[in-house]
């Protein structure tokens, strides 16, 4: 499938700070992939989004997307992507339709007509499609203002959708949105990337969005701090351990210093796996264990990790 | 195509936004041709009769065009509006020219400033004016040219200023001095020098100025009324258009992205 973004040494600086919002980072994501990307607030997250989407310039760096350069380049950047915005972009003042139709004319989908019953049939087909997939339905007509928080991420997602862009970028797209909408969201941007191949860019605070994604990377004041598949970020950032015990705690002392494991005394004994699996270093003690607790560590457990590095 | 379609949708945007607030028809529309109607007739009662003409007319041929042009400037603070509320991401991550957002978004507030130049009109005609066919076509191509000189003006002001709050305050301060160097309630024919020089470099004056030549077209008051031959108000307002259009995209898509 090959690369669809390239990020080389990307850093941003806002008017005034003394340090980067976003410093020197790099990375790939591959076309049809679901890439997400971690941190906590002031990360450096949103910043990222807006170099890549061409809404703020860069200070330094360069990067690609669907081929073309971010800053020479940035007609055709902003033609192959598709954006849902953190904070919602909709003009309220308008009712859902007519947020819909002004994109679509911004991307030049369609010519200009002045009223809805004059767009052409093509328009008005693939607008009550997919409003009806994400049951909007007839509320497309009504003024936004009068939408819930889940409507209008429906709209968004809507409107994102209709110039068919390569990559979709997502902000935080649940963020406040109760758990029956966020799964219909996800259902429907499932299935956009199963029909079309639409590679998924994700910043999100839910742990469990990112569980799924083909890579990650996480970010925390503006530098990587991991990147790689959800396992493999795991497996860097967690220390696999067991807890055990046994009655005769010199004896377990002694098998360990012959399995040449390492272990940290407390209230239990925690070995440290160092790569050997539960199953076999049990097997390898000798002494009659009387506590065993395996450490099956979680992506939250890798980020919780991160955070709380940084913040210490 | 593409770019004169977005242009539109954008304006249309904005003439929609305008249609659904009430209030702000009766702000933008009525209570500006009230006041000014209002002080055009105390004046000419007041001094009408020892400038040899009439005095209302003179008031309301100059509201005409201020009320176009200052429409379409402060019009252009919604664009900082849009950046306030999240709305101008939507807008300039799409593909278009920046100069068609900005075009888009001058043709928008001039739309939204037309109701106020047919309001200013109505009350001429009410008056007892009497314009020609020729002087109602002429008064609708003066009209496109006033709106973009406001617009544009309205952009370049924007581009400087961080938020709406500064904006407000700002374009208070640029706009008054203006009615008066313009001349909109006030004979500006015999100022002093230095006033005059200031008075010169003052953008609304050519929009009035332009406005009253197509008003007193062919009648005796002109001489006094009139300022400038239409050529040269013509010639500078196009030529104002163009910088502050260049200058005033360049500072705004600046500021937009270099935050």
């Amino acid at each position: 499938m090959g690369t669809i973004i390239e990020v080389d040494g990307l850093t941003k600086r806002y008017k005034g700070a003394s340090t980067n919002a976003v410093d020197a980072i790099s990375f790939r994501v591959e076309a049809g992939a679901f890439f997400a990307l971690l941190g906590p607030n002031g990360a450096g997250k949103t910043t990222t989004i807006s170099m890549l989407t061409t809404t703020l310039a860069p200070s330094a760096g360069a990067a690609r997307v669907a081929g073309h350069d971010l800053v020479r380049e940035a007609p055709a950047v902003r033609r192959e992507v598709g954006i849902i915005f953190q904070k919602p972009s909709l003009d309220q003042n308008l009712t859902g339709e007519e947020n819909v139709r002004l994109h679509a004319l911004l991307y030049g989908l369609y010519p200009w007509r002045p009223s809805y019953g004059l767009m052409p049939p093509a328009y008005r087909g693939a607008l009550e499609g997919m409003a009806g997939l994400l049951g909007i339905g007839e509320d497309i007509f009504k003024p936004v203002r009068t939408y819930s928080g889940g409507m209008k991420r429906k709209l968004e997602i809507v409107r994102a959708l209709l110039h068919r862009p390569k990559v979709l970028f997502l902000d935080e797209p649940t963020a406040g949105l109760d758990v029956p909408t966020r799964r219909t969201l996800w259902d429907h941007l499932a299935k956009v990337r199963r029909e079309s191949s639409t590679t998924v860019f994700l910043t999100t605070h839910y742990i469990e969005e990112a569980e799924s994604a083909d890579s990650i990377c996480i970010i925390d004041r503006g530098k990587i701090v991991s990147l790689g598949t959800p396992d493999a970020v795991k497996a860097r950032l967690i220390q696999h351990y067991v807890d055990v015990d046994a009655a005769d705690r010199t004896a377990l002392r002694e098998d360990l210093q012959r399995l040449g494991l390492r272990y940290v005394e407390g209230r239990h004994v925690r070995v440290d796996l160092d790569g050997m699996s539960t199953h076999a270093l049990l097997k390898s003690i000798d002494v009659p264990l009387t506590y065993v607790q395996t450490h099956m560590p979680s992506l939250e457990d890798a980020y919780l990790e991160i955070v709380s590095r940084a913040d210490g | 195509m593409i770019e004169a379609s977005a242009a539109l949708a954008i304006a249309q945007r904005d003439f929609t936004k305008l249609f659904r607030d009430r209030m702000r028809i009766v702000t933008d529309v009525v209570v500006p041709v009230f006041v000014f109607g209002l002080l055009g007739g105390m004046l000419n009662f007041a001094f009408g009769r020892a400038l040899g003409y009439d005095f209302l007319i003179f008031v309301l041929t100059g509201v005409f065009a201020q009320s176009l042009w200052q429409s379409a400037a402060m019009g252009m603070v919604f664009l900082l509006e849009d950046r306030e509320n999240d709305f101008s991401q939507e807008i300039f991550v799409s593909p278009i020219s920046r100069y068609t957002i900005v075009l888009g978004k001058i043709l928008g507030e001039s739309l939204v400033a037309m109701p106020q130049g047919i309001a200013a009109l109505v009350f001429l005609v009410l008056v007892g004016l009497r314009p020609s066919l020729e002087q109602l076509l002429a008064l609708a191509g003066a009209t496109v040219v006033i709106c973009l000189s406001g617009g544009t003006f309205g952009l370049l002001v924007l581009g400087w200023l961080p938020n709406r709050r500064v904006a407000t305050q700002i374009f208070g301060f640029v706009m008054l001095p203006q009615y008066f160097l313009a001349g909109v309630f006030n004979p500006v024919k015999d100022l002093p020098a230095w006033l005059d020089a200031v008075a010169r470099i003052a953008p609304m004056r050519y929009a009035v100025d332009l406005a009253r030549n197509v008003f007193y077209a062919g009648r005796p008051e002109a001489a006094e009324t009139v300022l400038n031959p239409v050529s040269t108000d013509a010639l500078v307002t196009v030529a104002m258009i163009v910088v502050f259009l260049i200058a005033g995209t360049f500072l705004f898509v600046r500021a937009e992205r270099n935050r």
